[in-house]
C-alpha cells in the first residue's frame, strides 16, 4: 500500500502541498498512505462515511463535528481530496519559532476550535450552540436545567459586550492563559 | 513550661532559643524524674540556674544508667534499661513512707510519647519562627534552617547527655512513620493530567537515569579506590556499587521542600518531582540487589543472581503499582457506602493508603510507588463520594501531616549528624560529590536528547540545567545508609559520613543557590489558579478534538490513550465506585460547583449586612443552599455540593 501511494503522489504535488501546509515530504507521504487506506472506494477522495468508519472516531462525542470540519471549504461538496485533507491537518502542526505559520498559528488553532461550536457560521457562539456541545460531551445523567445553567454561566463569564453570545475575540480572550499551541498540536511521525 | 516564658520576640534568634529552651525544659523534667523527691519548686529552680541543673543532670544520669547497663549499644537498650532502675528506686523509697503523696512525678511512664510530642512541638515552633523572620526565609530554604536547628539541638544533647540516648532518625521510624504522609500527599494532590502527559520522560529519567547514575558513580569510585587514593584499605567494587545505589537516588522529600518554594513552571516541576517519586522502584531494587550480592560475595555470584536482579526490578515496580491501584480502587468502593457516617470518611483515605504502603513493604515491593499510585487512583473516585467537609478535612490533614513530617525529617537529619560516629575521608567525600554532580548533568543531557526526539515541547537548555541542578539528595539516602550492616560492609561509617556530606551539599549549596539561579536564568515560573468555566469547557473540547484527529491519523498518542481510558473508566469503573454517578465529564460539573460556591461566598461578603440579620436563625450552609438553589434546581445542587 505504502509503495503504491508514493507512486501516485507526484513530485510537484508534494512540493505544492509542502509549500501550502509546511509538512515535510516524509510526513506528506506518510499521511498520503493513511489517506489511501481510509479511501475504501479508491477514488482519490474521502466521504463522511469513510471517516466515520474509523471505530474510535465514530464513538467520539464530537466525531461528527470533527468530520464536518474537513468539509467546511464549500458546503455542497461531500467529498474531500488529499489537498483539503492536508490543509485541515496542517492546523495541528506544532508551532515552530521564527517560521511563517499561516495554518498552524495560535489564532488559526483557536479559530478551528471556535468553528467546532459555531454551526451557523455567524462568528458567534450562542447559548444553544454551546448547549449542544455540552450535551455531546457530558452525556446522560445530567439534568437539562443543570446544563443550561452551566452554559449560561459560561457565556456570562466570557461575554464582554453583553449580547449573550461569545464572539471570536471573546473566545480568544477567555483562553488567554491556556497553552493552545501545546494543546492543539500533534507530533506527526515521519 | 516555665522555660518557654523566657522566649522573647527577638525573631532572628528565636530558632536557637527555641531549641535551647526546649532542651532546658527537657533536662529539667528528666532531673525531676530522676530524683522523685523533687517537686514543682525544684523545676523552677532548675530553670533559674541552668548551669547548676546541667551539672546536676550529668551527675544524676550517669550513676543511674551505668550500673544497670554496662554497655549502651543502641537507643532501645538505653530506654528499656531505664525503667528497671526507676522502679527499683521507687520501691525503696515508697516502703518507709506509705503516705498518700501530695504530688508525685513519674516521667518514665510517659517518656517515649512525651519525647515524641516534644520533638514535634519543637519542630513546629522552629517552623513558625522561620516564617516570622521574613529575611531569613528569603535567603535560605526552610529545609536548611531546619537542619541547622537540628544540629544545634544535637550538639546540645550530646554535651548534656553524653550519649546517643535519643537518636531519633532510625530507618524504621523514617520509612514507616515519616515518609508515607509526604508521599501520600504528593500522590493525592498530583496533577494527574500533567503527570501522565509526561510519564514517558519521567520514566526515562527515573529508571534509566538512576541506573546510569548508580553504575557510573559506583564504577568511578571503585576505579579511584584502586589507585589507593582513599587510604582506607580495601574498596571492594560491590560495596562501592551499594553506596552508589543509595546516593544516586533523587530524594522526593528534599525536591518537594525546595521546589515548592521556588515555583518553577509546571513541566519542569513535574519532571523532576515525578522522577524523584518513581525512581524509588529502581533504588529499592538496586539497593537490595547489591546488599544481597555483598552478603554472598564469598560464595560467588552466578549469572542466575544477576538475571533474578533484573526481573526483580519489574516485580518490584509493577507489584508496587498494582498494590497501590488495588487499594485506591478499594478506597473508592468503601467510600461509596459512607454517606450515612460522614465522620469516618477521612479515616478510610488515610488508613487504606497506609495499608497500601505497608502491604507493598511486606513483600519488599516499592512502598513509595504503591502509595503514590494509591493516592492518584483513589482521588478520582473518592472525591465523588465524600462530603464537601470531609474533603476539606482530608486536604488539611494531609497537608499538615506531610509538612510536619518533612519538618521533622530535616530536623532529625540535623540531630543525627551530631550523634553518630563519623569517619571522615576528604577524598572520598569530595569525589562522591563531584561524581554525583557530574554524572547527574551528563545523564540529564543524554536523556533529554533522547526524550526530545519524542516530545512535542522540547526541554530547553535552561530546563536541562535546572533539572540537573535540582537533583537533590535527602533523607532516603541517609536512612538507607543506616540500614547497611557494618559487619558485612566495614566501610559503613565512611559511607554514612559521606552521605551526610552529600545531603548537606545538595540541600545547602544547591538549595540556597537554586532560587537566585532560577531568577537569573529567567526560568518560567508557575502561577497557581483555578480554571474558569470557559477554560474547562473549551479545553475539554480540544481534548476530544485532538483524540479525534489522532484517530484520523491512525496515530496512538497521548490523547488517544486518554480517550480510551476515559471511555473504559466511564463505562466499567465509575458506575461501580461512585455513589452518584453522573455524566461523562465530572470535571465540568466540579468546576461549575466550585465557581457557584465562590459566587455564593462573594455574595455573602458583599451583602454582609443582610447576613447579619439572618445569622441568628439560619446557618451558613443554609444560606449557601438558598443562594445556589436560586441558580440551580435544588435537587441537583444537593448532589453537586458533594463533589
Amino acid at each position: 500500500m505504502g509503495n503504491r501511494s508514493s507512486l501516485l503522489l507526484r513530485e510537484e504535488e508534494i512540493a505544492q502541498i509542502q509549500q501550502e501546509t509546511g509538512f515535510t515530504p516524509n510526513q506528506i507521504e506518510r499521511l498520503y498512505s493513511r489517506f489511501t487506506s481510509l479511501d475504501r472506494g479508491d477514488c482519490g477522495t474521502l466521504s463522511r462515511d469513510d471517516f466515520l468508519r474509523i471505530p474510535e472516531l465514530a464513538i467520539n462525542p464530537l466525531g461528527e463535528r470533527i468530520v464536518n470540519s474537513f468539509f467546511q471549504g464549500d458546503m455542497y461538496n461531500d467529498r474531500v481530496n488529499f489537498r483539503q485533507f492536508m490543509n485541515v491537518l496542517a492546523h495541528f502542526r506544532p508551532v515552530k519559532k521564527n517560521k511563517d505559520n499561516r495554518l498552524n498559528s495560535r489564532e488559526a488553532k483557536l479559530k478551528f476550535a471556535f468553528k467546532m461550536y459555531d454551526l451557523d457560521n455567524d462568528d458567534l457562539i450562542s447559548r444553544d450552540e454551546l448547549l449542544a456541545i455540552l450535551h455531546m460531551m457530558v452525556g446522560a445523567n445530567i439534568s437539562e436545567e443543570q446544563l443550561t445553567s452551566i452554559a449560561e454561566r459560561t457565556i456570562l463569564e466570557a461575554d464582554e459586550d453583553g449580547d449573550q453570545m461569545i464572539s471570536f475575540e471573546e473566545f480568544c480572550k477567555a483562553l488567554q492563559r491556556t497553552d493552545v499551541e501545546q494543546k492543539m498540536s500533534i507530533r506527526f511521525l515521519n | 513550661m516555665y522555660a518557654f516564658r523566657l522566649l522573647n520576640p527577638d525573631l532572628s534568634r528565636r530558632a536557637c532559643r527555641v531549641g535551647f529552651c526546649v532542651l532546658v525544659f527537657l533536662t529539667a523534667v528528666e532531673y525531676a524524674a530522676a530524683s522523685t523527691k523533687s517537686d514543682a519548686s525544684d523545676v523552677g529552680n532548675a530553670v533559674a540556674n541552668v548551669g547548676e541543673t546541667l551539672s546536676a543532670q550529668e551527675s544524676v544520669s550517669v550513676p543511674r544508667v551505668a550500673p544497670e547497663e554496662s554497655t549502651i549499644t543502641s537507643p532501645e537498650s538505653a530506654t528499656s534499661g531505664a525503667p528497671h532502675s526507676s522502679t527499683g528506686d521507687k520501691m525503696e523509697e515508697k516502703k518507709p513512707a506509705k503516705r498518700f503523696e501530695f504530688i508525685s512525678v513519674n516521667f518514665l511512664r510517659v517518656e517515649i510519647p512525651f519525647i515524641i510530642a516534644l520533638w514535634i512541638f519543637c519542630a513546629s515552633l522552629a517552623k513558625i519562627g522561620f516564617h516570622m523572620a521574613p529575611k531569613l526565609s528569603e535567603i535560605f530554604p526552610e529545609s536548611c534552617l531546619l537542619i541547622v536547628v537540628g544540629v544545634v539541638i544535637g550538639v546540645i544533647l550530646v554535651h548534656v547527655t553524653g550519649s546517643v540516648h535519643m537518636s531519633p532518625l532510625t530507618p524504621d521510624t523514617f520509612f514507616i512513620y515519616m515518609l508515607p504522609p509526604i508521599i501520600l500527599d504528593a500522590g493525592y494532590f498530583m496533577p494527574n493530567r500533567l503527570f501522565f502527559d509526561h510519564l514517558g520522560t519521567i520514566l526515562l529519567f527515573a529508571v534509566i537515569g538512576t541506573i546510569f547514575n548508580t553504575f557510573a558513580i559506583g564504577a568511578s569510585l571503585w576505579a579511584v579506590g584502586q589507585t589507593g587514593m582513599f587510604q582506607c584499605g580495601e574498596t571492594p567494587p560491590l560495596d562501592m556499587f551499594l553506596f552508589a545505589a543509595l546516593i544516586s537516588a533523587v530524594d522526593p522529600v528534599a525536591v518537594l521542600a525546595v521546589f515548592e518554594e521556588i515555583h518553577v513552571n509546571e513541566i519542569l516541576y513535574i519532571v523532576v518531582f515525578g522522577e524523584s517519586l518513581l525512581n524509588d522502584a529502581v533504588t529499592v531494587v538496586l539497593y537490595h540487589m547489591f546488599e544481597a550480592y555483598t552478603e554472598m560475595k564469598d560464595t560467588g555470584i552466578v549469572t542466575m543472581d544477576v538475571v533474578a536482579g533484573c526481573t526483580n526490578f519489574f516485580v518490584v515496580a509493577v507489584g508496587g503499582t498494582v498494590i497501590g491501584i488495588f487499594w485506591g480502587m478499594a478506597t473508592g468502593f468503601v467510600t461509596r457506602f459512607t454517606n450515612e457516617v460522614r465522620v469516618i470518611e477521612p479515616i478510610f483515605i488515610f488508613v487504606m493508603a497506609y495499608m497500601a504502603y505497608l502491604c507493598a513493604e511486606i513483600f519488599h515491593m516499592s512502598g513509595i510507588l504503591a502509595i503514590t499510585f494509591c493516592g492518584i487512583t483513589m482521588k478520582n473516585y473518592v472525591e465523588g463520594n465524600i462530603s464537601h467537609k470531609s474533603h476539606t478535612t482530608i486536604k488539611y490533614t494531609m497537608k499538615m501531616l506531610s509538612s510536619s513530617s518533612e519538618t521533622i525529617i530535616f530536623m532529625f537529619l540535623g540531630v543525627a549528624t551530631v550523634n553518630k560516629l563519623h569517619m571522615w575521608n576528604t577524598w572520598f567525600v569530595v569525589l562522591t560529590i563531584l561524581f554525583c554532580s557530574i554524572y547527574r548533568a551528563i545523564g540529564v543531557i543524554l536523556l533529554t536528547a533522547v526524550a526530545n526526539k519524542f516530545r512535542l515541547n522540547q526541554l530547553s537548555k535552561v530546563e536541562k540545567f535546572v533539572m540537573s541542578y535540582g537533583g537533590l539528595r535527602g533523607a532516603v539516602a541517609f536512612a538507607l545508609v543506616l540500614l547497611i550492616d557494618e559487619e558485612i560492609v566495614p566501610l559503613q561509617p565512611m559511607f554514612m559520613t559521606t552521605t551526610i556530606a552529600v545531603v548537606y551539599f545538595t540541600v545547602f549549596f544547591q538549595g540556597i543557590t537554586i532560587k537566585p539561579l532560577v531568577k537569573i536564568l529567567n526560568v518560567k515560573t508557575a502561577e497557581k489558579r483555578k480554571p474558569t468555566m470557559n477554560e474547562r469547557i473549551h479545553e475539554k473540547l480540544m481534548d476530544h478534538l485532538m483524540a479525534g484527529v489522532e484517530d484520523i491519523l491512525g496515530q496512538h498518542g497521548n490523547y488517544h490513550v486518554r480517550d480510551r481510558f476515559k471511555r473504559f473508566d466511564n463505562k466499567y469503573i465509575r458506575p461501580f465506585l461512585l455513589r452518584n454517578y453522573q455524566g461523562a465529564e465530572p470535571k465540568i460539573l466540579e468546576t461549575y460547583s466550585k465557581l457557584a460556591m465562590r459566587d455564593a461566598m462573594e455574595f455573602m461578603r458583599r451583602n454582609a449586612s443582610t447576613i447579619g440579620n439572618i445569622s441568628g436563625t439560619e446557618s451558613m450552609s443554609g444560606i449557601f443552599k438558598n443562594y445556589t438553589a436560586g441558580n440551580l434546581d435544588g435537587r441537583c445542587e444537593e448532589k453537586l455540593l458533594t463533589w
